[in-house]
C-alpha cells in the first residue's frame, strides 16, 4: 500500500527532479507565464549570460501597463507605459517564446488567459510572477506566484526550488442562494481564516459548494486564495474541469487527450491523505458581501452594519479596524447598504470572464447607472463574446463605459485610478490603502453587487431587483 | 548577493498588521529600474511623504530610526502582491533583515533570494522588542544568523528557527541559479524521461 497524498502531494511529487536533506525541493515547471511588468528579465537573463531554456512553455501577454483606451501599441502613450508592454513584445520576438500582443484577440489578464487558451491544464506546475497566479488551481493544477528572481531561475533553468508547504483542506458544503457567487464565497472563506491564516499552506478547496461551482467561479475562488495568505489553492478536476478544457487552442488532442485524461483521473486527494489543517464553511447561509477595510478579511453581509472596534477583543485586529475605518471614511455602526461610492469597476483576474459580465450585465439591462462605471473583459476574445451576446450594448445603454482588456483600476498603473478618498466599489481583489491611486478607497465586490451599487449609487441588496 | 553572518544595528517598529507589499512599495513605482537614483524613496513612500513631497512624522524619518537596518514587524508583513521590488527598496535603505510574527510567503523568498533575512519571531516576543524599540529611540539590537539568535535592545536572548537550505543561501550569499546548474544532469535526466511520460505536456 503507498502512502495516501493529497492532491497536491501528487502533483508535487511527479515534479520533483531532485529533493534535498532539508527537504526542499527542485521543481520542474511546466507552464511560464509572464507579463509586461517583467519585460527586464530578459536583458538581465542575456547580462548573465543565460537564455531561455524551454521557450515553448513560456507564454506573455501584455496586462498591468496596458491603457483600457489602447487598441495597439501606439495609441500607449510614449513613457514607460508603452515601453514596458513593447519590451516584453520584443523580448519575446527576439527570444522566440510565445507572445499575445495587443491587436491579437488572445491577450488580455494573463490568469485569463492562461484558462481560456488551454495553456492551463489539470496535474501541471504553473508559475508566474504574480501573486494571482493562484487563480489557475482552479483547473486542477499547482499553480503559484513567483518574484523577479525566481522568474530568471525558471528561465535558465525550467525548474524552481520549492519547500513543501503545509496541506490545508477547507470544505464547502451548501447551496448557494440567489444571487450568492464564488466572490462572496472567497470573502467569507477569507474571513473565516484571516488574511495570514493560509501562510505556509497549501489549500484545497472540496465539498458540494465547489463542485456545484463553475469552472469560471472556482477561478474566482482560487484567485483570492492568496488574500488568505496561501500561495496557491486548488480544486481537484472533474467533468466539468475536462469539459472546460477539451478543444482550447494549446490543449492535447488526439492520443495525447486520451493520454492526459487517463491521468486526470487520479488527480483526487485520497480517502485517507492527511491535512495539517482543516476547515469546515457553511455556505447556505452566506449572503452577498462588501469589504470595508484595508485588507480583504474585513467584509459584511450586505444588510450588516460596521462593527465597532471596541468590542473587538484581538488587539491587533481592534488597532486595525479603527486605522481602516478613519482611512476609509466610514464610521461604526454605520449600515453598509448607506455608503455611498464614486466610481465602479467592473473587471480585473477575479472577477472579468464572460460569466461574471453577465451577471453585471444582468442587473444594468434597462437601468441607468448613476455614478462613472468601467467595465473591462479580460481578454480580447472574453470582450468579443460579450458583444456577440449584446452585453456590451446593455452596459453602454446603462452610461457605462466598455473598455479593452487589462488590469485597469485593479493595478491602476495604466491610466486606470480613483482619485484620494474617492470610493469605488470593485469586483478586484484588494482593498489595500492606495491600491487604486494613493488615497483611494476600495470595497470588494462581486459583479452583480458593483454593478446594483453603480444603479444606486450605494451598495444594495441586488436580490431585491427583480 | 550579498552574504549575512549577523548584524548589529539600530531597529526601526513598525506596528501595522498586514503591512502589504503595496505599502512596502506603491505599485506606479513598479516600473522603475533598480538603479534609480531615488528608489530609496520609494519604500514605505505612501506613509513616509504628502503629497506635496513633504515628509510625514512616519517613524521611520524620524532620527535615529532613520539609520536602522533592521525592521520588527507585525503579523503578515509583506502579504500581497509578489512584487520582488518591496525587497529592492528594503535594500536600498540597507535594511537587513525583518523580524515579525509571519510574512507573506512569497515576500519571505524573495527576501531570501536578495540578502534580505526574514526572522519569525513569536508574536508577543516582536511585540515586546517594538515595546523596547519605541521606548528607546535608537536602541539596538543583534541578528545572527550563525548562532540563529536575536539579542534585543535588553540583551534578552530570542532564538529563531530557519530552514536549513535558506540559511545555506544567506550565510553563502549564494545565488539559486548557480545552486541549480551544479545539477544540471539530473535535470536533463529527468527531463528526458518526464517528456517521454507525458508527452501531452510538451506537445499537445
Amino acid at each position: 500500500m503507498s502512502t495516501p497524498k493529497t492532491l497536491f502531494q501528487k502533483i508535487f511529487d511527479r515534479h520533483v527532479v531532485l529533493e534535498r536533506d532539508s527537504g526542499d525541493a527542485l521543481l520542474y515547471i511546466d507552464r511560464h507565464l509572464i507579463h509586461d511588468l517583467h519585460h527586464r528579465a530578459f536583458a538581465t537573463l542575456k547580462a548573465n549570460g543565460q537564455t531561455i531554456r524551454r521557450p515553448e512553455l513560456l507564454f506573455g501577454t501584455p496586462d498591468h501597463s496596458v491603457p483600457t483606451t489602447a487598441q495597439t501599441l501606439v495609441d500607449i502613450p510614449q513613457g514607460e507605459m508603452r515601453e514596458t508592454v513593447s519590451g516584453l513584445e520584443a523580448a519575446a520576438k527576439e527570444m522566440g517564446f510565445n507572445h499575445f500582443d495587443l491587436t491579437d484577440d488572445r491577450h488580455g489578464i494573463v490568469h485569463v488567459v492562461g484558462p481560456e487558451q488551454g495553456i492551463t491544464l489539470p496535474g501541471l506546475v504553473l508559475v508566474c510572477g504574480d501573486s494571482h497566479t493562484s487563480t489557475h488551481g482552479a483547473l486542477g493544477c499547482i499553480a503559484f506566484g513567483i518574484g523577479a528572481t525566481e522568474i530568471q531561475h525558471v528561465l535558465a533553468t525550467q525548474t524552481l526550488w520549492q519547500r513543501r508547504p503545509k496541506n490545508m483542506r477547507i470544505n464547502i458544503d451548501g447551496a448557494l442562494g440567489p444571487s450568492v457567487t464564488a466572490k462572496d464565497l472567497a470573502l467569507l472563506t477569507i474571513a473565516e481564516i484571516s488574511a495570514a491564516g493560509g501562510a505556509g499552506f497549501a489549500i484545497e478547496y472540496t465539498g458540494s459548494t465547489i463542485r456545484a461551482l463553475s469552472v469560471e467561479g472556482r477561478m474566482t475562488l482560487c484567485n483570492m486564495t492568496i488574500e488568505a495568505g496561501a500561495r496557491s489553492g486548488i480544486i481537484a478536476p472533474d467533468e466539468k474541469t475536462i469539459a472546460y478544457v477539451k478543444d482550447r487552442p494549446f490543449s492535447p488532442k488526439g492520443d495525447r487527450w486520451s493520454e492526459a485524461c487517463a491521468y486526470w483521473k487520479t488527480l483526487f486527494s485520497d480517502t485517507d491523505a492527511s491535512f495539517d489543517h482543516e476547515v469546515l464553511i457553511d455556505a447556505t447561509t452566506l449572503e452577498p458581501r462588501v469589504t470595508w477595510g484595508n485588507s480583504p478579511q474585513y467584509s459584511g453581509s450586505i444588510g450588516d452594519t460596521l462593527p465597532n472596534p471596541a468590542n473587538e477583543p484581538n488587539l491587533i485586529k481592534r488597532s486595525e479596524m479603527e486605522a481602516a475605518l478613519t482611512y476609509m471614511g466610514l464610521q461604526a455602526g454605520m449600515a453598509i447598504s448607506d455608503i455611498k461610492v464614486d466610481k465602479v469597476f467592473i473587471g480585473s483576474c477575479t472577477n472579468s470572464r464572460i460569466e461574471d459580465l453577465r451577471a453585471a450585465a444582468a442587473i444594468a439591462k434597462g437601468r441607468q447607472a448613476v455614478v462613472p462605471t468601467l467595465v473591462v473583459p479580460g481578454s480580447g476574445l472574453v470582450k468579443k463574446q460579450a458583444e456577440t451576446e449584446g452585453l456590451d450594448q446593455i452596459f453602454k445603454a446603462s452610461g457605462m463605459e466598455w473598455r479593452e482588456p487589462g488590469c485597469s483600476m485593479c493595478v491602476a498603473i495604466n491610466g486606470d485610478t480613483l482619485a484620494p478618498e474617492e470610493r469605488s466599489a470593485s469586483t478586484s481583489n484588494r482593498n489595500f490603502r492606495g491600491r487604486q491611486g494613493k488615497g483611494s478607497r476600495t470595497h470588494l465586490v462581486s459583479p452583480a453587487m458593483a454593478a446594483g451599487a453603480a444603479i444606486m449609487g450605494h451598495f444594495t441588496d441586488i436580490r431585491s431587483f427583480n | 548577493m550579498q552574504p549575512f553572518s549577523s548584524v548589529t544595528a539600530i531597529g526601526v517598529p513598525i506596528d501595522i498588521p498586514n503591512c502589504d507589499t503595496d505599502q512596502i512599495i506603491p505599485a506606479r513605482f513598479l516600473r522603475r529600474a533598480k538603479d534609480d537614483p531615488k528608489y530609496a524613496t520609494f519604500l514605505l513612500h505612501d506613509l513616509r511623504f504628502n503629497s506635496d513631497g513633504s515628509e510625514t512624522d512616519f517613524i521611520y524619518n524620524r532620527t535615529p530610526y532613520r539609520d536602522s537596518h533592521i525592521v520588527v514587524a507585525d503579523i503578515n508583513w509583506g502579504c500581497g502582491s509578489s512584487r520582488e521590488t518591496a525587497v529592492n527598496a528594503l535594500v536600498a535603505n540597507q535594511i537587513r533583515a525583518v523580524v515579525a510574527p509571519s510574512f507573506g510567503d512569497i515576500h519571505y523568498n524573495n527576501c531570501i533570494r536578495n540578502g534580505v533575512l526574514p526572522v519569525r519571531l513569536p508574536t508577543t516576543s516582536c511585540d515586546q522588542l517594538r515595546k523596547q524599540l519605541h521606548a528607546a529611540p535608537g536602541a539596538r539590537m543583534t541578528i545572527d544568523l550563525e548562532t540563529q539568535s536575536v539579542t534585543g535592545p535588553d540583551q534578552t536572548l530570542y532564538p529563531f528557527t530557519i530552514d536549513v537550505f535558506d540559511r545555506m543561501r544567506l550565510l553563502e550569499g549564494l545565488d539559486d541559479i548557480s545552486i541549480t546548474q551544479q545539477h544540471a544532469k539530473t535535470i536533463e535526466s529527468f527531463e528526458s524521461i518526464y517528456r517521454d511520460q507525458n508527452a501531452w505536456v510538451f506537445d499537445p
